[in-house]
């Protein structure tokens, strides 16, 4: 095991929180979040727009700094060892964020170069990541011709070239069609298989999350409402409940208060890049 | 996971081992910049254009004016380092536009979020504007020579005026990243950079010597990077050409300032997603 890491439990989680907070102005985006979530596992993180998903993403891979609380990823704390964290994780952001101005074989590259990677390991991990996300054909080919679906798959294969820890990923499967939905997910599952990777992803698909995740929380106005495995958290409502009705039942009377101007903008510009 | 961190090793290994990141890190992402800007090249050409206008119908009337003195050499000779200057300033000073670009596709939290050194993600823009400085000397090196303007061809000077150029560069396209750190949306960057290049150009000595100044604009121009950049040109690119200052000082005040703007441009970058 590393040396010098800062978790302080036996059996440490890829990723513990202890009331980890963000406010913007007077405005708290992330209430007092307690996450834990251990090494393999794939954890899904619902709730409606505005909830807290991606500001709570965004504290974990090190973009944002908590306002207060802890958080340790990979066993390092985000704020105080964010360079140790990042060399540890993996991210596709919410909006589709690949460089269409190169191609994608240029794009792993540059991170392949940005991550440390041995000159000699470059290529070869570079085809092999195209290759397992399906995407050797167009390797050549500039990312802004390519369809939602594919830069997709080429950001999956981007945030896992350099075989990280956790690998997080904000809505991955928003505007993609079905195949293209479920070839993500597929080759996420295999990660985990193949590397043990433990996954944290948000996303507003119920039928998906109930799918993949071995354990959901479901944030509302900052806060986890409830975390539990989707079939426990379906039972708890009921023998036909859908997750539909568990997500409904934690957040729905006040749907109306999350997701303002901003959070449907950002929806609508990453669904109209993906169309 | 990772083999031995910097820590375990000697000092003076670590050290080297951190600039060979460093330096790893500033040619991966100023590599991927001059890829795109030569696979689209339209912008360059387009910049060209301006300084055209400038020596061509500015210089061209001015050279009639007998009031500006302009040493030994001609006023279209005396304004073409100005014009250099000029062109590499308005090109760079926009340069954060493509980075508020680049944030609101996410490409700048995929960068943030690698273990690269913030310092040289912002170095590494940098060097690509400087780059790009380089192939505006050459297209004014051609407008120069179209207009019989009398260059000096000594390579060493040639050295020189390709590396203050970069120099330059580097410099405004750094300012113009702290200002779209600051600022973080299109529309306003428009409108400060607007403001901002106009004064930075009258305020310098480019079209005018700075003894022709009234005194507070002097003590303006000496505050201005462009003025060092144009100095350092007029000295070296125009055969005849005097300078003010001696080389190496416009040299050093220019890569001074660069250093002081790269380091707080390294603090405000990460802000730039919050
Ligand atoms: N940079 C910011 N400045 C101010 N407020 C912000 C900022 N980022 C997020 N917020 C606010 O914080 C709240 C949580 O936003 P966040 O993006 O984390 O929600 P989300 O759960 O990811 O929603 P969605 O499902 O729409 O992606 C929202 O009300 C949002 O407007
Ligand atoms: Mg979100």
């Amino acid at each position: 095991m590393d040396s010098g890491r800062d978790s302080q439990t036996a059996e440490p989680n890829a990723i513990e929180t202890i009331a980890l907070t963000r406010c913007f102005g007077d405005m708290t985006a992330v209430d007092h979040i307690d996450l834990r979530v251990p090494y393999g596992q794939i954890f899904g993180l619902l709730g409606p727009n505005g909830a807290g998903k991606s500001t709570t993403i965004k504290m974990l891979t090190t973009l944002l700094v908590p306002t207060s609380g802890t958080a340790l990823v990979a066993g390092f704390d985000v704020a105080k060892r964010p360079a140790e964290v990042r060399r540890r994780i993996g991210y596709v952001p919410q909006m589709l964020s690949a460089d269409g101005a190169l191609t994608g074989q240029e794009n792993l590259m540059l991170s392949a170069k940005l991550y440390g990677m041995a000159r000699a390991d470059r290529n070869s991990r570079v085809s092999e990541a195209l290759q397992f996300m399906g995407l050797s054909e167009a390797a050549g080919k500039l990312v802004k011709t390519y369809s939602g679906g594919m830069i997709r798959r080429l950001e999956v294969a981007q945030a896992m070239l350099h075989r990280p820890t956790v690998l997080f990923l904000d809505e991955p499967t928003i505007g993609l069609d079905p195949v293209a939905r479920h070839t993500v997910l597929d080759r996420l599952r295999d990660l985990r298989r193949d590397f043990n990777t433990t996954i944290l992803i948000t996303t507003h698909d119920m039928d998906e999350a109930d799918a993949l995740c071995d354990v959901l929380a479901l944030m509302h106005l900052g806060k986890v409402a409830v975390t539990g495995k989707p079939a426990d958290l379906k039972a708890t409502l009921g023998p036909d409940a859908t997750l539909d009705d568990v997500f409904v039942h934690y957040s729905g009377a006040s749907i109306e208060e999350g997701g303002n101007f901003h959070d449907i903008r950002q929806t609508r510009r990453t669904a109209s890049r993906l169309g | 996971m990772t083999s031995a961190r910097p820590a375990e090793l000697p000092a003076a290994l670590a050290d080297a081992s951190h600039f060979l990141d460093f330096f790893r890190e500033i040619t991966a992402i100023a590599q991927v910049e001059l890829k795109k800007l030569f696979r689209d090249p339209t912008e360059l050409f387009s910049r060209a254009v301006q300084p055209v206008l400038w020596l061509v119908i500015f210089g061209k009337v001015f050279s009639k004016v007998r009031g500006i003195p302009t040493g030994n050499v001609s006023y279209l000779a005396f304004m073409t380092p100005g014009i250099l200057a000029q062109s590499v300033l308005f090109t760079a000073i926009f340069y954060g536009i493509a980075v508020i670009w680049e944030r609101d596709l996410g490409i700048v939290h995929k960068l943030l979020v690698s273990p690269a050194h913030r310092t040289s993600l912002v170095i590494g823009k940098a060097v690509s504007a400087g780059f790009r400085g380089l192939v505006q000397t050459f297209i004014i090196y051609l407008i120069a020579l179209a207009l019989r303007i009398q260059i000096n061809w000594n390579p060493l000077d040639i050295l020189g005026v390709l590396f203050a150029v970069a120099l330059g560069a580097a410099t405004f396209s750094t300012f113009s990243l702290i200002i779209a750190c600051i600022v973080k949306s299109r529309e306003r960057f428009m409108g400060i950079g607007q403001v901002l290049t106009m004064p930075l150009f009258f305020a310098s000595n480019a079209i005018y010597p700075l003894a022709m100044m009234p005194n507070w604009l002097q003590v303006v121009a000496v505050l201005n990077p462009l003025t060092y950049l144009v100095d350092a040109l007029r000295g070296i690119m125009i055969r005849g050409g005097q300078s003010v200052h001696p080389l190496p000082l416009d040299l050093a005040v220019m890569a001074l300032i660069l250093l002081l703007l790269a380091s707080i441009a390294a603090k405000l970058y990460p802000t730039l997603v919050q």
